[in-house]
């Protein structure tokens, strides 16, 4: 496979939110701690981990919904910094959300809602070419352009995804952040869903980073995966790769942790059960954050973070034990 | 004597726009210690089965005819009164959200006691002895600290093994878990799920297992009823269901899930919606939504029809497939 240029390159990426913890105190909240990865142009990044791992907020803040509080975006060659930068970045980028009754306004028709980032960049010149846009992008999603004139709340629940879906492509997009775009879905209506993603990405040539906690939905999706706990990006690989070889400890546990549609699989599944929740993570533990859950901690884990190699070709891992738990 | 049996069950929900027939003639029987899993998507009427066995439906809801024995009484009928010697005592429920079936006022102490007082002459100290115990078979560390704290103390797996310790505590036969799982993350998921089974062989008491997760049904069930649109499609042992799947839209439903060896080709969805519960239609109500749907399916409801004596499914397709086949064998008889 030829070398394919990166589309977005991420260097140590932080967002740091304050909360308050007292009356004039503020504790920061690392949701997302020191992240680095690139994605390539026309791969998809699936980006897994539990609730509170800071996966959304990776996603948002890409897109510069946050802004960064430290660290390196850029797009197509380019960092994106001034205002200029990120107008014109929000231009060849879009997103789709979790939830596909609140993110879609309940008082503008279907036509609107899709319209609307074309109204905010002003890219028709009539009326009528404004029209001709929804219609063919409502086609693109699989939606009857008869709907133009309804209102969300008509639709159900996978409709309003495709809504979602066609108001991100209304840009004529080259990045787009899904953020667990099927999972409030039922299982029948998110395979449609999931081959309309891949569908649409051959045909415009899309970019995708894939944030969902199914591992199984990723798996299928995705080219190559990132793991995400509490904050740091734990591994990074193949999807194939990181399925059949997981390194991390992490990793390992949440790939055995998915309960497989295959019975006698299942049987046989030998889990590795975690012990513990997921500690807060304005409490973090000091040096490798997933130490207080890790059946291979030592006192190297406390100490310090380890680094986030490359273990074998694209097969990165951030684990201070790689040789003892594998 | 099956420890559950419902027989023809019909429960609908009265709303200004009409009926909606939710639960539409269903029938099934549990055995005592086993794991019955119940699969649908939203709206095929798997919890209102549940909660109509436990009866605590809305309001409008009302159970319109059928019967629910368990262990042999009726359930249909007795009233309010006689459902809550029934209720946590013999049928426990958990359900899907633990952080909102915690009452956000009071210890989890206060509450599991509340529980145990209820239904079992103890008086305050034995309760406050059990609930303890209860907590630690959870596997909820320090759990006398644990009683006084309030349930945002908690997080979220801890917050739903409380709910498994409070409806366990009366030790009943059954225990209905709706979604039990589906608001937590995977690894804490995977905790929970290992503490039901672990807890199930242990205390011997059957569950029914309301999942849209098939992963979630391949691990714990023993049996499996598929529904859709308020009716069951198919029933049998969790292997029968998932390899020799004998209903298109189970078929559909394995087909349409990603699984561990997929190699990236494109998903087989089902096409189409989920059917309207107001306006059902006469025949099948999948085939609107199904590749394989013959005239006959647009016509009327295929009965349940037996595969094998660990098997049952609704679907005309068995009968072509049996016609067709049947008639070959007759042809070579002859």
């Amino acid at each position: 496979m030829s070398q394919k240029e990166n589309l977005v390159v991420v260097k140590n990426l932080k967002e740091y939110f304050s909360v308050n913890t007292g009356l004039f105190r503020s504790t920061p909240l690392k949701a997302v701690d020191d992240v680095s990865f690139a994605i390539q142009r026309g791969e998809t990044l699936g980006l897994v981990g539990e609730s509170g791992c800071g996966k959304t907020t990776v996603g948002r803040t890409l897109l510069h919904l946050y802004k960064p509080t430290a660290g390196e975006i850029w797009f197509d060659g380019k960092q994106v910094v001034s205002k200029e930068d990120i107008l014109e970045y929000r231009k060849k980028s879009a997103m789709v959300f979790q939830d596909p009754y609140s993110s879609l306004n309940p008082r503008m028709t279907v036509s609107d809602i899709i319209a609307e980032p074309l109204d905010v960049h002003k890219l028709y010149a009539s009326q009528k070419e404004r029209e001709e846009k929804v219609l063919e992008l409502m086609n693109r999603v699989g939606l009857n352009s008869e709907h133009a004139s309804r209102y969300a709340h008509e639709f159900s629940g996978g409709q309003r995804q495709r809504i979602g879906i066609a108001r991100a492509l209304a840009m004529n997009p080259s990045f787009v952040v899904c953020d667990e775009p099927v999972s409030a879905l039922d299982v029948s209506i998110q395979a449609q869903v999931i081959n309309m993603f891949d569908e649409l990405q051959e045909e415009m040539g899309l970019t995708y980073l894939f944030i969902a906690h199914d591992l199984l939905v990723v798996r299928h999706i995705s080219d190559r995966i990132a793991v995400m706990y509490l904050g740091k990006m734990v591994e990074m690989a193949d999807a194939r790769e990181i399925y059949d070889h997981p390194l991390h400890p992490y990793t390992k546990s949440l790939m055995s942790a998915v309960p497989l549609p295959d019975p006698k699989r299942a049987r046989e599944n030998k889990r590795i059960v975690l012990s513990g929740d997921i500690p807060s993570p304005l409490h973090a533990p000091s040096g490798c954050p997933f130490r207080t859950r890790c059946p291979h901690a030592t006192e190297a884990c406390a100490a310090a973070m380890p680094e986030f190699k490359e273990v074998s070709s694209g097969h990165f891992a951030a684990c201070h034990n790689l040789d003892r738990c594998n | 004597m099956p420890l559950l049996e419902v027989n023809d069950l019909h429960t609908s929900f009265f709303t200004p726009a009409g009926e909606v027939k939710a639960v539409n003639g269903v029938s099934f029987s549990l055995d005592r210690g086993k794991v019955l899993g119940i699969v649908g998507e939203s709206g095929s009427g798997k919890s209102v089965t549940a909660y109509s066995i436990m009866q605590i439906l809305e309001k409008t809801g009302k159970i319109v005819s059928g019967s629910i024995k368990f262990d042999g009484q009726e359930l249909v009928g007795i009233g309010e009164k006689g459902m809550k010697n029934i209720r946590g005592n013999k049928i426990s429920i958990i359900f899907q959200d633990p952080m909102t079936s915690l009452n956000p006022t009071y210890t989890i102490g206060h509450q599991l006691m509340e529980a145990i007082m209820l239904h079992t002459p103890r008086n305050k100290k034995q309760a406050h002895e059990r609930a303890v115990e209860m907590l630690r078979l959870v596997n909820v560390n320090e759990p006398e600290k644990r009683m006084n704290q309030y349930p945002f103390e908690f997080s979220g797996g801890m917050r739903q093994r409380v709910m498994i310790a409070m409806a366990l505590a009366c030790e009943p036969d059954i225990l209905i878990a709706d979604e039990p799982t589906t608001a937590l993350d995977v690894t804490i998921q995977a905790q929970i799920l290992e503490l039901m089974q672990n807890l199930q062989k242990e205390l011997g008491m059957a569950i029914i297992m309301i999942t849209h997760d098939l992963g979630v049904v391949a691990q714990m069930c023993d049996e499996v009823i598929v529904m859709y649109a308020g009716s069951i499609c198919e029933q049998g042992t969790a292997d029968e269901i998932f390899y020799n799947p004998k209903h298109e839209y189970t078929k559909g439903l394995m087909r349409s899930i990603p699984t561990v060896d997929s190699d990236g080709s494109r998903l087989q969805p089902i096409s189409g919606t989920p059917i309207d519960l107001l306006n059902m239609p006469k025949g099948c109500p999948f085939a609107p939504r199904c590749d394989a749907a013959m005239k006959i399916c647009i016509r009327e409801c295929c009965p349940r029809m037996e595969i094998n004596d660990m098997h049952q499914a609704a679907c005309w397709m068995n009968v072509k497939e049996a016609f067709e086949k049947g008639e070959l064998e007759s042809g070579e008889e002859a």
